[in-house]
């Protein structure tokens, strides 16, 4: 891939119930916070990206309400409806085109709509939606399949709710920093078994944005560029029926694309931080182990002995990650901004020593049907 | 979390009770599907031509060949519990708009026959009594009061 750099980032703090800003309010603080830290203005962007869902914003074709709000007036500007991770894909796929810089928000407000009567509208309406199913519900099929084929407990999952929980607490972006013990998200109520209330994500409002500029264009710059190293995705079948829940094959595609592109044989030697989907406690395992950085079913160990933490051998959400703050959409590029950031060396309290390579995990669809990774690392 | 003054100083406009009602085909297939299940209590599976998966419910294309299947293939009421959740957290039901009363199960079945799998709804709420691998069957609506929907199915029940 020609070389591509992540040269600006900004977000919001994420919170619940956000009644004081509308939508475009939060994107505008997100976008000029990303132009500020790219040492720009909307001049300097030739063009936009959005990222938003129509359902969750209670509007048709939602991008249009935000169109003043990221500065895409007089500009070539689309939309992904879709988890950022995917959403800046298509902004670097724009900027490889030959378009010029791109500045991509996307933007999140679940404290105004019905979370599961809208995740259950992800479901087939004919064969699946009429069960009540939703995120929630889907998730749990997922995680006792996933436990019942390697053996996962409910301790290992609490692990990573204290761990998370206990980063955000130095990422001043966290909507939600708890100190927890195991027994605590233990002795939480079951919301649908094997999952209890403290192994789920809150629900967030908030919105981030970066800037990507082509290798010219980054290096012309005072910013301190993130490099795209590579960018794998993968899509695996809709009906979860037709998925055994308990494999992770979308995204170890996914992976295997990604490590291609960057020149990555052995991700658990040559990963230093990664920031993985954990709106769910078992789904950062899940996403350890497809991302090759430890073997299939022994996060939970590896989790165990300390290598994910934020001081460990291999820190996975040293931001908090979603279980701290879950802005649907949003999220995956929380993730890339977080390794942009920790390879920057501009991650605050959180930063983590030495990270060169950095891995950003994000997904769209019930279960993880759809699965993205990316590698960002501090050399063109 | 706002503060209760934001709250105060701050609108919000409410939708109110809108609805946005939609049509959705169940297509050729689909329509088999559903009517064999109203009709006669039966589940049919399709039979993909090159991997020879059998899927339910019935649709036109096996996704990881990208072939058109034809090819229809009874399969049973029963199966066996491939994994399962009993959920205890309440929720407004899409299809009535009234809180479903918990804890309910809900199951993802392998009906014998078929390769592919089913979710519903399982009549059993305590976790300690399912196991995957367990052998379950259909349990239907009464005769006369089946639709043509997958709600014609109750639920399934251990065997
Ligand atoms: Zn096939």
């Amino acid at each position: 891939m020609e070389p591509v750099a992540i040269v600006g980032v900004g977000m919001t703090k994420f919170e619940r119930d956000r009644v004081r800003d509308t939508f475009g309010d939060l994107v505008f603080e997100a976008c000029t916070r990303a132009l500020d830290d790219a040492g720009m203005t909307i001049d300097d962007i030739d063009i936009v990206l959005t990222g938003s869902n129509d359902f969750f914003d209670g509007r048709t074709i939602s991008s249009m309400a935000i169109m003043d709000a990221c500065g895409s007036y007089d500009k070539n500007v689309s939309t992904v409806e879709g988890d950022g991770t995917f959403g800046a894909a298509h902004a670097v796929m724009r900027v490889l085109a030959g378009w010029g810089t791109c500045l991509y928000c996307a933007h999140h407000k679940g404290s105004e709509s019905v979370m599961p009567l809208i995740t259950n509208a992800m479901f087939d309406p004919i064969y699946e939606r009429f069960l009540g199913i939703d995120s929630v519900t889907s998730a749990a099929l997922q995680a006792r399949a996933y436990m019942d084929r390697y053996g996962v407990t409910e301790e290992q999952c609490a692990q990573v709710s204290v761990k998370n929980h206990g980063n955000a607490f130095k990422n001043p972006y966290a909507q939600l920093p708890l100190q927890l013990t195991i027994e605590d998200v233990l002795a939480s109520p079951y919301v649908a078994d094997p999952i209890k209330l403290l192994d789920c994500c809150p629900i967030s409002d908030g919105a981030s944005a970066v800037v990507i500029a082509g290798a010219q264009r980054a290096k012309a710059l005072d910013a301190k560029p993130a490099w795209v190293k590579g960018i794998g995705y993968n899509c695996d079948a809709y009906h979860l029926g037709d998925r055994d829940l308990s494999k992770v094959d979308a995204l170890q595609a996914a992976s295997k694309t990604a490590y291609a592109q960057a020149g990555i044989s052995d991700p658990a030697k040559e990963v230093d931080l990664a920031e993985v989907h954990d709106t769910f406690t078992y789904l950062e395992l899940m996403a350890i182990e497809g991302l090759g950085l430890c073997r299939m079913g022994e996060a939970g160990e590896f989790t165990a002995f300390g290598n994910t933490a934020q001081d460990g051998r291999l820190p996975v959400n040293a931001s908090g990650g979603c279980i701290s703050s879950n802005p649907v959409l949003v999220a995956g590029l929380n993730s890339i901004i977080e390794c942009a950031l920790q390879i920057r060396g501009d991650a605050g309290e959180h930063q983590v020593d030495g990270v060169k390579t950095a891995v950003a995990q994000g997904v769209n669809g019930p279960c993880g049907q759809s699965q993205c990774v990316w590698v960002l690392g501090g050399d063109e | 979390m706002a503060a209760a003054e934001d709250k105060k100083m701050f609108l919000v406009i409410e939708s109110g009770n809108v609805a946005q009602p939609f049509r959705w085909s169940a297509g050729t297939y689909g329509s088999k599907f559903l009517t064999e299940i109203r009709d006669n209590k039966k589940f049919w599976g399709i039979k993909c031509p090159k991997c020879g998966k059998v899927y339910v419910p019935i649709r036109s294309v096996c996704g990881p060949c990208y072939a058109e299947m034809t090819e229809l293939v009874p399969v049973s009421d029963e199966g066996n519990l491939i994994t399962f959740s009993v959920v205890s957290f309440g929720f407004v039901d899409p299809s009535t708009g009234k809180q479903k009363p918990v804890p309910y199960g809900y199951a993802v079945i392998k009906l014998d026959g078929a390769d592919s799998y089913l979710i519903h709804y399982i009549d059993e709420t305590d976790p300690e009594k399912l196991k995957a691998g367990m052998r379950v069957r259909a349990v239907f609506e009464e005769d006369g009061k089946r639709t043509g929907s997958m709600m014609d199915i109750k639920h399934f029940e251990l065997i």
